[in-house]
């Protein structure tokens, strides 16, 4: 056998979790609610991106790259409306966009329900968001933008580790198989 | 198409649709809306080797396919240029001429009542042995041997020889030549004769006389030849001699530059001539017309 068919037998075996009706709507619109809400009591918890978190986690449970990137690309575009003038409509619109198709593609292929796996998947997803979002300030609207820095890796670290935890509570949407 | 394709694809077009809407709302400090920025810059590359290329085929047109008839047109316009450089040599000719006859028209009229007949040099001297010129009036005109001959602006020499229809004249600068002369200034006469050569000579004029440089010498009347006050030339050297001073004149009249001149036919002194501005006389074609023949 070679490794293609291998890769089609390990994909008929990943799970694709439904969820109930509303669920990934409305958990998405708190969690941008939320993300707009909360550091405005907490400073800190700018560091967050409850956004991002909820199209990776869907991205990952729902496996299918159009949704996936089609639910980055609504939720992000709602995170630029909300972020005021100094935030183009788009910036991280093209961002989420992208993760929402990692996501799904990577959820297609991995299996994504163990706590570590979440947790290394989130980090990685945080920094190529900032990745992008930094090109897309560079190159497109010339703004200086640090494409890495301690301070994102802190902000990583600290995403993966709400995501471990935001997880569990948004499997509970999910319906029984 | 893969389903995997697919999602690839909505990918670039939602990225795309996003990037632009991006562009559209961005403006940039010195280039306006990034979309414009990004349209111009998409263009302009186009248009630029648009330019170039019309430009090189324009170049290429007219530097090389439109040049074949260039030689002819080159052979053309220099046979052209040549004819048009003969015209103005032409012209330039009949001007100098025009311009000498308008002078010696102005002196005919200033001496109305002195006759004489203007005559045009068709000759020269044959060799070096003596200074002659040769003229187109004769006999037939009224000259006879011994009358002077002038121009507006000076002494000429005199009639040697009278033909039928021409004249021969013995310039001024010939050693067999002479003219009765005196100092505009002072009224001292003393005799100017040639040497063979472009200046005169004054002679016996003695070392204690006072001579200067630039000093006028016009006729005195006295050989019964020219009338009086007539230009001969101005002073141009003054040496001391061992009785008398070698002094050199240089004629009035252009002796080497002849092409028209007066035959007086009296001895009745003429009136002092009024200045006029004439340009100096050039090589004139030779077909040209007296001003006068009375």
């Amino acid at each position: 056998m070679n490794r293609a068919f291998d890769l089609r037998i390990s994909e008929s075996h990943i799970e694709v979790h439904k969820f109930r009706t509303g669920a990934i709507v409305i958990s998405m619109l708190m969690m941008l609610v939320i993300q707009a809400w909360l550091p405005l009591r907490f400073t800190r918890a700018a560091l967050l991106d409850l956004p991002l978190l909820g199209v990776t986690y869907f991205g990952l449970s729902r496996r299918n790259p159009s949704t996936g990137l089609l639910l980055g690309t609504a939720v992000g575009l709602m995170q630029d409306s909300l972020s005021g003038p100094t935030v183009p409509l788009g910036l991280f619109g093209i961002a989420k966009t992208v993760i929402g198709y990692l996501a799904s593609s990577i959820g297609a292929r991995l299996d994504t329900e163990h706590p570590f796996a979440r947790f290394t998947l989130t980090a990685g997803f945080f920094i190529i968001h900032q990745a992008v979002v930094a090109l897309t300030r560079r190159i497109l609207l010339a703004q200086p933008e640090p494409w890495f820095t301690l301070h994102i890796l802190g902000a990583a670290l600290l995403n993966a580790l709400v995501a471990v935890f935001l997880f569990l509570l948004l499997d509970r949407l999910r319906r029984p198989s | 198409m893969p389903s995997r394709h697919k999602s690839l694809v909505l990918l670039a077009g939602v990225i795309l649709l996003q990037v632009l809407l991006l562009a559209v709302q961005i403006k940039r400090d010195s280039q306006g809306r990034l979309i414009r920025s990004w349209t111009v810059g998409a263009v302009s590359p186009f248009e630029r080797a648009g330019s170039y290329g019309f430009g090189w085929f324009r170049d290429a047109w007219r530097n090389y396919f439109a040049l074949r008839g260039t030689k002819k047109d080159n052979e053309d316009l220099h046979r052209e240029n040549d004819a048009l450089k003969l015209r103005i040599a032409q012209l330039e000719g009949k001007a100098a001429e025009g311009d000498r006859l308008a002078a010696l028209l102005h002196f005919r009229q200033t001496q109305s009542e002195v006759p004489m007949v203007a005559a045009r040099v068709i000759g020269g001297s044959p060799g070096t042995a003596s200074l002659t010129i040769e003229l187109d009036r004769g006999e037939h005109d009224g000259i006879r041997r011994n009358m002077g001959v002038i121009t507006p602006d000076g002494v000429v020499g005199k009639i040697i020889d009278a033909y039928p229809n021409t004249s021969q004249v013995l310039l001024l600068t010939d050693r067999e030549s002479g003219v009765g002369a005196k100092f505009a200034d002072s009224g001292i006469q003393h005799p100017v004769g040639g040497m063979g050569e472009p200046m005169l000579a004054m002679k016996y004029v003695p070392n204690d006389d006072d001579v200067n440089v630039g000093a006028r010498v016009v006729t005195s009347g006295m050989d019964r030849i020219f009338p009086r006050d007539l230009p001969v030339g101005t002073i141009t050297e003054v040496k001391a001699g061992n009785t008398f001073k070698q002094i050199r004149i240089k004629p009035a009249a252009n002796l080497e530059k002849l092409e028209e001149v007066l035959v007086l036919l009296t001895l009745r002194p003429l009136k002092e001539p009024e200045p006029v501005a004439v340009k100096p006389a050039e090589p004139a074609a030779s077909n040209s017309t007296p001003v006068a023949n009375p």
